[in-house]
């Protein structure tokens, strides 16, 4: 069995540093290329297709980055992550599904939009890892 | 899984930050594993083991 030479604190520390700037990156450049076409590029096709593929591109790494921080934590907060990402995973498929049907049979005056669907999963996700981490202190 | 792993930390005056360090994992994986609401992982238990210089057996206990 490899032992690591830093200390655990230190290695969330650090994974944890640069899935911060991971995200960071990647709010800034999705910002960019939303508000870019109106304010900076005059809605340039071909400029708006680079920040977007910027954009995922940087998402990439985003991922790779969160895949890192979860690898990086003890056997029990890995536990605790999977157990909330299958708790977000579930519920986010449940009721965005839910969500549109409401909206096809109209059950709602408006149009069911994506970014409350977003909410949703970083909301249970947040409410998922807290409920996790109380449970086994 | 029941364990012996509170008593073998006391009979060395160690802390559960203690033997967090040396086990290179949190004080709260230790809390939960002493408490019974977590069970370790194989490679875990013979870090423990190993550690005490005992067998798993004689650490974990099936219930």
């Amino acid at each position: 069995m490899t032992v690591s030479k830093t200390s655990l604190n230190e290695r969330t520390k650090n994974s944890t540093r640069r899935l911060f700037y991971w995200n960071l990156a990647w709010v800034l450049s999705l910002a960019l290329a939303t508000f870019g076409p109106k304010y900076f590029w005059d809605n340039s096709v071909i400029v708006s297709l680079i920040t977007i593929v910027t954009n995922l591109v940087i998402g990439l790494g985003m991922i790779r980055a969160n895949i890192m921080h979860v690898k990086g934590l003890d056997e029990l907060h890995q536990k605790i992550q999977l157990e909330a990402m299958g708790i977000t995973l579930g519920l986010t498929l449940i009721v965005g599904i839910a969500y549109t049907t409401l909206d096809i049979t109209n059950v709602i005056p408006f149009d069911a939009k994506i970014s409350f669907l977003v909410i949703f999963m970083g909301l249970s996700y947040l409410i998922a890892v807290i409920l996790g981490t109380r449970r086994y202190r | 899984m029941k364990n012996r792993l509170k008593v073998l930390r006391a009979e060395r005056d160690w802390t559960q930050a203690d033997l967090a360090e040396k086990l290179d994992v949190s004080r709260q994986t230790i809390n939960a594993i002493e408490k019974g609401k977590f069970d370790p992982s194989l490679p875990l238990a013979f870090k423990a083991a190993r550690l005490f210089g005992l067998t798993i057996e004689d650490i974990f206990l099936e219930e």
